[in-house]
């Protein structure tokens, strides 16, 4: 509910990226942004000054210079004393121009200690997210495109924040200085959110770094910004800031969620939980894919499925490796190994497919085990 | 009918040709090494020395202490657990630390891996001194092995004052197909 | 050796075997027009696709196979060759040579382009697609993430490099050992001091790109490392040599462009080129500042400050010689006695619209600023200004003002100028709004967007079917003018037209200047 409001306060203002129509860049949230923002503008204006400039001679020109009008050519063709003139006025204009970029761009490079730092890694394709802890005990959690594909095809309205929305945002403190660890698991891919005007290329094997430090509350949106293979439009990013008392609740509700998952996976769970909890990921994670009935779409039917139906093994290896060439990913790194269950479960026994199976955590972490 | 010697068109071309030529061989044995030597000796793209340092001086500077951050991440379709055994260790300049991390091989089949190193903010790459690293090797691993992998490191007393936190980050990488091969050509 | 006094052979062995310039001149322009209706369909399929937010049309996978063709089509197949044809056509007669230095090496440049295109175009119906990861290919996504056809689109990108480094030799070779008696360097037409220049640059770049793709050929099938870190190689090594070739490659597309325009506006202001010195140093300085600038594209990727500081400034640099380049056409135009015929009008709207791209350059070279431009739309509107509103309309311009002396033919001027009008509104109305989309946060390369970009996505689109259509209606000029169009016999077609090759008979005979010319005492190069 919370989110729904912020959501719509932030659609209405200015300041969003969801603003209708927006024909300039946006000055943002943050220090930074102004910065670049008013360096942005200074060169536009400096640039519509000298154009007005030059486009004017060349107008005038255009109508008084003419055969038709009965304008008799001059012949004169140099003058070294022009040529030096216009290009040392330009090389001047160009140091001024250089001398707040220089200042901003330092300002970016800044590398005063922060407070919280985040490993942001990009996949094909979506992010992940893993809060650094002292400790070792790392918040870490995917982040997926939660538009459905019934959106994207057509069939369904699209929703105000389509293609930039994910089912789980970045969360992080307000005014405080937060580093980004930015890498990739596979090929090149970009972290940019313009609202906090940070931008960093993802590059698989090396490590980068950026920061921010975000004043407002609120949801800030982005998109990956290199080309990263077919789905390279469908991974958005999500910044949701909220107070430093909010975050510090956020985030220990999630180490104890993490904690627990872990544990669970050690235990033997019941048909009742697996189904719950199966449910609520297949609603997640397969149902804009496979129907809300198990009827299928851009996948193949749960309802009925051969797989499903068949061999646990089988059904196991779509879930944990995907099916090459084709749009069905991998989920055993997504999904936790108590999730995997529940979801097969789940498949097992909704949609009239009522096999009875149970599939425990064990058995997904044997599965994966070989 | 060309009225000019032929001798100058033939010398222009041939000056084009080599130059050419030699802009090809450019690429291949000035720019690679090149960015590699520029890379190593100004640490510009975060990539630390690939071989094992020897120390120089033995002076601790106590007065500072700087953040070594530790983080671990899978390249795509790498299924070994990799993790290190701390996220984090406070160190002084000069000082000889040592950590580990685990890894462990899940699959039914023997595995080797290479562990690729890089450290951020750049410009601390060429002030971090891997003594011993497992990712001066590849990493072989059997099927259901795991293993503690040392890494011994010092932080030059050299660092740039404004650096008080440095962060290492390991990528592990498939390379068994690679080990392979190599073993086989030879 | 005597056949060629008997005028050219007939039929289909004629173009196959001719080493006569204006032949292989005409068939680069064929050629490249051909490429551009191509390269332009691709353009048609991914405004199509971008008319309305959602998929209609192709599926993710392929609308990247598009941009990727789109982009390397109209590079290599419809810009490059359409100047290298021009550079033939021209450079013989305006240095008064009968023809090229190595005119069966001129046959061969242009021979090898239609194999090679056909081959990079014979990737769509491969296994797995053409390619699809962006003209500018960068590694892993075009190495270890590649589909198969990867490596005939490095057989193509070889082969369309041979083309361009032999044509680029031959164009130095003629320039610096044909010209006639009492041409100085700095009595040649600017036209032939920017494709001399230019032709260096080839030389020099197109050799590292041949490196690029031959260490892509490696990393894919000879097990190497050069791009990928798990053998200790390096992604990024990949952008730092594809843009040390790439951006040279940018001013390789515009210098000619540049010299063209220095020959029709002087034409039709009847007023010689204001500042020719300067002009020839200011295409020097472009050209060489053009090798120190490269990592500007790479602003994002990770760079220390002080390299990034660096390539800003030196990049920078470069508005100062290319704004005393357009100060000096404006000058040319001040006080002259202007007439506005087809050529005129594509060449004044390259000025202005160039101009806007070199301002839009300008802000991208500001390093801070680009981490909000980088990869968005921001970027596609400033180089479809500079390459299509300058390059583009340049050679529009060409094509009008020596049609008629290469056929003896002059095309219909309403008609060039219908054409010109709905290119300019067509041109613009697609991609003005693209500054805007990219401003308000719409990356490239995305074949679906988010609700906020749906209003100027679809006026884009609606720009880019009537500037496709005006293409087709520029075909149709050509073509009207060749068949039908009013003969002109007149040496001087335009009446403010200066140069060597406006002392030739129109249409020009098949062989010009076999015996070298006299130049005029008041002969001052353009």
């Amino acid at each position: 509910m919370k989110k729904a409001l912020l959501a719509m306060l932030f659609a209405a203002s200015p300041l969003s990226v969801l603003a209708q129509n927006q024909v300039n860049m946006a000055p943002g949230v943050t220090a930074i942004g102004a910065e670049i923002y008013d360096l942005h503008m200074l060169i536009m204006w400096i640039c519509v000054v000298i154009g007005i400039a030059v486009f004017g001679v060349m107008f005038y020109s255009i109508l008084v210079h003419r055969k038709d009008k009965g304008f008799k050519a001059s012949q004169f063709h140099e003058s070294t004393k022009v040529e030096i003139a216009w290009t040392i006025v330009p090389f001047f204009i160009l140091v001024a121009m250089a001398v707040p970029a220089t200042s901003t761009l330092l300002e970016a490079y800044n590398s005063d200690e922060s407070e919280l730092d985040i490993l942001v890694t990009g996949y094909q394709w979506k992010w992940k997210y893993e809060y650094l802890d002292e400790s070792g005990n790392n918040v870490s959690f995917f982040s997926n495109l939660a538009t459905s594909q019934g959106q994207i095809y057509n069939t369904e309205p699209k929703e105000m924040e389509y293609l930039l929305d994910v089912d789980e945002p970045l969360v992080i403190p307000t005014n405080t200085k937060v580093r980004f660890l930015v890498t990739a698991n596979d090929v090149i891919h970009s972290w940019w959110v313009p609202d906090i005007a940070v931008k960093k290329d993802a590059i698989p094997g090396f490590i980068n770094e950026t920061w921010t430090i975000v004043p407002e509350e609120g949801l800030y949106r982005g998109q990956c910004t290199e080309l990263c293979g077919a789905y390279h439009g469908f991974m958005p990013i999500v910044v949701h800031a909220v107070s430093p008392d909010d975050f510090a609740q956020w985030l220990a509700a999630k180490q104890g969620a993490q904690a627990a998952t872990a544990a669970m996976a050690e235990q033997e769970m019941s048909l009742e939980e697996l189904l719950a909890r199966g449910e609520s990921v297949y609603n997640g994670q397969c149902l804009a894919c496979h129907g809300v009935n198990g009827e299928g779409g851009v996948g193949n039917a749960i309802a009925g499925s051969a797989v499903v139906l068949g061999e646990l093994g089988a059904h196991l290896d779509v879930g944990i490796k995907g099916v090459p060439g084709t749009a069905m990913q991998a989920f055993g790194d997504i999904l936790s190994d108590v999730d995997m269950a529940a979801v097969l479960t789940y498949q097992r026994n909704a949609f009239g497919n009522n096999t009875g199976d149970v599939v425990q955590p064990s058995d997904v972490v044997e599965h994966k085990q070989g | 009918m060309m009225r000019i010697s032929g001798n100058n068109v033939v010398d222009t071309v041939t000056k084009l040709v080599v130059v050419a030529a030699a802009m090809f061989a450019f690429v291949f044995v000035v720019m690679v090494p090149l960015y590699d030597v520029l890379c190593d000796a100004l640490g510009i793209n975060g990539k630390p020395a690939g071989d094992a340092y020897v120390a120089a001086s033995t002076d601790i500077d106590e007065s500072r202490e700087i953040t070594v951050q530790f983080v671990a991440t899978n390249n795509e379709n790498m299924p070994w657990a990799f993790s290190p055994s701390v996220t984090m260790m406070k160190v002084h300049p000069g000082a000889a630390n040592d950590t580990v991390f685990y890894a462990a091989n899940p699959t039914p089949r023997d595995m080797v891996a290479q562990a690729i190193p890089s450290i951020s903010p750049s410009r601390a790459a060429a002030y971090f001194h891997k003594t011993e690293c497992f990712c001066f090797n590849q990493q072989p691993l059997q099927a259901s092995g795991e293993a503690n992998m040392p890494l011994q490191f010092i932080v030059d007393q050299a660092l740039p004052a404004d650096i008080k936190t440095i962060t290492l980050s390991y990528t592990i990488f498939d390379v068994t197909d690679m080990a392979n091969s190599q073993l086989a050509a030879r | 050796m005597g056949d060629h006094h008997h005028g050219p052979a007939k039929g289909l062995s004629r173009w196959l075997f001719t080493t006569n310039h204006k032949d292989i001149g005409t068939m680069y322009l064929w050629f490249s027009f051909a490429m551009f209706l191509l390269g332009g369909f691709f353009a048609m399929v991914i405004r199509a696709e971008l008319f309305q937010p959602g998929m209609q049309l192709v599926e993710p996978a392929f609308f990247n196979q598009m941009t990727t063709l789109h982009g390397l089509v109209m590079v290599f197949g419809a810009i490059m060759p359409s100047f290298v044809g021009l550079a033939n056509w021209l450079i013989p007669m305006m240095i008064g040579a009968p023809d090229m230095a190595l005119p069966r090496m001129n046959n061969w440049s242009f021979w090898i382009l239609p194999p090679g295109f056909l081959m990079l175009a014979s990737t769509l119906f491969m296994e797995g697609g053409a390619p699809a990861f962006g003209w500018t290919f960068y590694a892993p996504l075009s190495t270890t993430y590649a589909a198969p056809s990867v490596t005939f689109f490095i057989f193509a990108i070889h082969v369309l490099g041979m083309s361009s480094i032999m044509g680029s030799i031959n164009i130095i070779a003629t320039v610096m050992n044909m010209r006639a008696p009492g041409m100085t360097y700095m009595k040649m037409p600017l036209f032939v001091w920017t494709w001399l220049i230019t032709a260096f640059l080839l030389v020099a770049v197109m050799p590292v790109l041949a490196g690029a793709v031959t260490m892509m050929l490696m990393d894919v099938h000879f097990g190497t490392s050069f791009f990928s870190a798990a053998g200790g190689g390096d992604p990024v090594l990949f952008q730092h040599i594809f843009w040390f070739f790439g951006h040279p490659e940018v001013y390789i597309i515009i210098l000619p462009a540049f010299g063209v325009v220095s020959q029709i506006i002087p034409a039709f202001s009847r007023k010689p080129l204001f500042g020719y010195a300067s002009m020839v140093y200011a295409t020097a300085a472009i050209a060489f500042l053009s090798f120190i600038v490269w990592a500007h594209h790479m602003y994002t990727v990770g760079m220390p400050v002080a390299g990034e500081l660096y390539f800003m400034y030196a990049t920078m640099l470069i508005a100062v010689p290319t704004g005393v380049k357009v100060f000096n056409w404006v000058s040319t135009m001040w006080r002259g006695a202007m007439s506005f015929e087809t050529p005129m009008l594509f060449c004044i709207g390259f000025l202005v619209l160039f101009t806007i791209g070199g301002f839009t350059g300008l802000m991208l070279s500001i390093a801070p600023a680009d981490f909000q431009y980088h990869d968005t739309y921001f970027v596609v509107a400033h180089f479809h200004y500079v390459m299509v509103a300058g390059a583009v309309f340049s050679m529009t311009a060409a094509v009008y003002f020596w049609l008629p002396k290469w056929t003896g033919r002059m095309y219909n001027e309403s008609m060039g100028k219908i054409h010109f009008w709905v290119s300019f509104i067509g041109f613009n109305i697609t991609f003005f709004p693209q500054h805007f989309v990219g401003l308000a946060g719409m990356p490239r390369r995305i074949p679906d967007y988010s609700l906020q970009f749906a209003d100027f996505n679809m006026m884009s689109s609606i720009g880019a079917f009537i500037y496709g259509a005006s293409q087709l209606l520029f075909l149709y000029n050509v073509i009207a003018a060749i068949v039908a169009g009013d003969k002109v016999s007149d040496e001087k077609v335009w009446d403010g037209a200066e140069g060597l090759e406006w002392t030739l008979p129109t249409p020009a005979p098949y062989h010009t200047f076999e015996v070298p010319p006299t130049l005029p005492e008041s002969a001052h190069g353009h």
